[in-house]
């Protein structure tokens, strides 16, 4: 077999990175971790001939070899490695052709570890918009690499980036070649970092603190030993790539009619980031959002919730009654269907913010943020991952990796959970309806949809109020700066778009699936059986009443399948915890469903079908949504509905502020690298949600 | 005059970039000595602002553009 041949995917943020990924590798992608951490790894394969492949790692977009932030120190932590086994064979260098100086900086860095680099200049279009043409083959000589012209959006140039991947032979090239007065210091040097090349060992020792104490404390020693100023090398290291930069692009570049003044984007940025307008518009759309969220997903809801009604229906007529009928039909299904309901809104949303990233506007909310986010201890990069914690906290606290000052980052991670994710979605979608009635408006808007849109305020509220108080207590170790770069507007691709829905909707349907499954089977199993003397007792009560005439045997059925579920194991358990949560207005059938989605919050919906199902009379008429089933409920001991108002606002407000998703406390765990912080969160968040709660129930009570 | 002064219309060099912890992220980003920088857009609130740098538009703080001492050329 012939082995593949491994390509590492690098380029700065927004040069197209992965468009071209997708175009190369299509959905042929798997993504894994890199070894022993929780670092995503997007490979992808891709063919090149009838017997040749070629095995694409994408990485995260860097500016420079020097990282300043978590996702940096990600893309140079594989390129550092070179004997390690799973090295890139070489690397396809992606560069934005509008901007192409900036851009070769990276490259020349990564040429001269002593990896082949192939140049792949995207966007060649909106340079040429601007009036820059350059000449592939001069560029080509120039820099004396290979390069193609491609446009990643519309997946040109893919076959021509295959043909030099085929070849047999590729060149390395160096740009930079560091010279010492003393020759034993880089020999010490590369002797210390285990390297032969020296830019590589020198890059390496200037960067050791990031990834190794000890080595780093005998680094700084014999920096200190030969007098080697760290910060002017790399100063002299800037300037001496520019300047060969400059001579490579000055020669292939050829400037014509265009200008960077009249762009769209310009245009665009001058009413977005407005000082009134910016503001209004973005407020505006979030609203939109929201409306859109709840009104586009009614058509495509209530076909799911058919077809789960439909199969349920086939199921329990066509298997033999029974346990496996029962479990099937009262556990998974009703579990099941409680939470895919919700997938098209989940899917609404990530669409939006996936549309507003591929977009560009995503920048434009941190450039408008900042100074609002500044008081909070946050930056107005903070944003993407507050604003991404809607759709899901897990990738968005990694996300936080682009922020490089290290309290803002951690405060981020923090408060990031408070915003409402998806997973609430269908939580709060639930107890909304049972608040206000279907088909309420306010004017020309959906009740439904504002209720929904401030229960977001409120997540945003409550993460800014935590922020402010964390900054308090987090250290800083540096300044913090905001820098970023403002990348031009661009049309979506709705390939990118749809690859995006297609990931995310896989991860929540078989992750939260799988847990769905899972929590009802054992929930659905600790709902039915009980200890045998308490259920047996009960059997025998209800035969003795079943055999008398004239009864109203369908409610008698009902009567006996809800004191069966009370004596149950999964009763005796809400009921053990029934006192500490009795002041927040939540009786014990709540207390299992809270119990059950500690683990993920969306298993409280699942959770309530399961414990109404198997409550019921377990006709097929049975089959209502959980959501009348749930307003119908009235307390045993008071005879009132238990959904009152100040209950649903109590579960409301618990569900917006307790931390129940151990898939964040792994990653937050892991990006912060201690359990310390990963437990002050859960902490502080189930503190926060006891005690609105409570405030709440009572005030509304 | 630095950076933070700068006024729209307004088109400057870099003369240098002071020596602070942001300095060499900075020139990496392509603000060297020589670039031609103009003011793009103010945020709300006045601060940050973009500026155009070379072929490109970047956002900074105000207060790490008093770092960067630049000449007006028109």
């Amino acid at each position: 077999m012939i082995k593949n041949l491994s390509v590492a995917l690098v380029g700065n943020p927004n040069s197209g990175k992965t468009s071209l990924f997708n175009a190369l590798t299509g959905l042929n992608y798997k993504v894994s971790n890199f070894p022993g951490t929780t670092v995503e790894k997007k490979i992808g394969v891709c063919k090149l001939s009838d017997n040749k492949k070629a095995e694409l790692i994408d990485l995260p977009g860097t500016y420079s070899l020097y990282p300043k932030s978590a996702d940096e120190v990600v893309t140079y932590d594989l390129l550092r490695n070179s004997p390690e086994t799973n090295y890139p064979d070489l690397v396809l260098f992606i560069a934005d052709a509008s901007n192409l100086k900036r851009n070769l900086l990276l490259l020349s860095q990564v040429a001269d570890l002593g990896v082949p680099v192939i140049l792949a200049l995207n966007m060649v279009d909106i340079a040429e918009r601007r009036g820059i043409f350059y000449d592939e083959k001069l560029l080509s000589n120039a820099l004396n690499i290979p390069v193609v012209s491609i446009n990643a959006r519309k997946r040109t140039g893919v076959h021509e980036i295959k043909k030099i991947l085929l070849e047999e032979h590729h060149n390395t090239v160096k740009y930079f070649d560091p010279e010492f007065p003393q020759p034993d210091f880089i020999e010490k040097i590369c002797a210390i970092t285990d390297k032969k090349n020296h830019y590589a060992a020198l890059q390496y020792a200037i960067n050791a603190s990031i990834f190794t104490t000890t080595k780093s404390k005998e680094i700084k020693e014999l920096f200190e030993k030969y007098h080697f100023d760290a910060r002017a090398f790399q100063e002299k290291e800037i300037l001496h790539r520019y300047r060969v930069i400059d001579d490579a692009v000055r020669i292939s570049r050829k400037q014509k009619e265009g200008s960077f003044t009249k762009s769209l984007t310009k245009s665009a940025d001058k009413i977005l980031t407005h000082r009134f307008a910016g503001l209004f518009l973005f407020l505006l759309l979030m609203f939109l959002v929201f409306q859109a969220i709840f009104s586009w997903s009614s058509y495509p809801m209530s076909w799911v919730e058919i077809a789960f009604t439909k199969s349920s229906e086939f199921i329990a007529s066509s298997l033999p009654t029974g346990i496996l009928n029962d479990l099937i039909v009262h556990g998974v299904l009703a579990g099941l269907s409680g939470v895919m309901v919700f997938l098209p809104q989940i899917i609404i949303l990530f669409a939006f913010i996936a549309i507003l990233e591929d977009v560009g506007y995503m920048a434009r909310v941190g450039f408008i943020m900042d100074r609002i986010m500044r008081p909070f201890g946050l930056n107005g990069k903070s944003i993407v991952p507050l604003i991404g914690g809607m759709a899901c906290a897990v990738p968005s606290i990694m996300s936080s990796r682009s922020i490089e000052n290290k309290k803002e980052r951690l405060i981020t991670i923090l408060v990031t959970p408070l915003m409402s994710c998806s997973a609430r979605l269908p939580v709060y979608a639930l107890l909304i309806s049972m608040l206000v009635p279907d088909g309420s408006s306010w004017g020309p808007f959906n009740l439904k949809g504002i209720i929904l849109m401030l229960m977001y305020v409120i997540g945003f509220a409550a993460a800014m109020f935590s922020a402010f108080i964390f900054k308090y207590f987090v250290k800083a170790e540096t300044k913090n700066h905001f820098l970023m770069e403002l990348p031009g507007y661009k049309l979506p691709v709705i390939q990118n778009i749809l690859i995006i829905l297609y990931d995310k909707g896989k991860a929540f349907v078989w992750g939260a699936g799988k847990i769905i499954v899972a929590v009802s089977v054992i929930l659905w199993a600790l709902a039915s059986f009980g200890p045998s003397d308490k259920m047996q007792s009960i059997d025998k009560k209800y035969a003795e009443v079943l055999s008398q005439p004239n009864q109203n045997i369908e409610a008698i059925k009902t009567q006996k399948s809800s004191e069966k579920l009370q004596a149950s194991y999964a009763g005796e358990f809400g009921k053990l915890i029934e006192p500490a949560i009795r002041p927040l207005g939540f009786d014990w059938k709540i207390g299992i469903a809270l119990l059950t989605s500690l683990a993920a919050r969306e298993v409280f919906v699942g959770t309530m079908s399961t414990i109404y199902s198997v409550g019921g009379n377990g006709s097929i008429d049975d089959l209502s949504s959980i959501q009348h089933k749930m307003s119908i409920e009235t307390d045993s001991v008071t005879g009132k509905p238990v959904y009152s108002t100040a209950t649903v606002l109590s579960l409301l407000i618990f569900y917006a502020f307790a931390l129940q998703c151990m898939s964040t406390v792994s990653v937050v765990r892991t990006e912060t690298k201690s359990w310390k912080w990963a437990g002050v969160q859960f902490v502080y968040m189930t503190a926060l949600a006891y005690l609105s709660c409570l405030l709440i129930f009572h005030i509304v009570s | 005059m630095n950076l933070s002064e700068i006024k729209y219309g307004q088109k400057a060099t870099v003369v240098k970039v002071c020596d602070n912890e942001l300095s060499l992220k900075l020139m990496e980003m392509g603000l060297l000595p020589g670039e031609t920088v103009s003011l793009e857009n103010i945020a709300p609130f006045g601060d940050p602002i973009a500026i155009r740098v070379g072929e490109y538009k970047m956002c900074l703080r105000l207060e790490d553009a008093s770092f960067i001492e630049i000449k007006l050329t028109s």
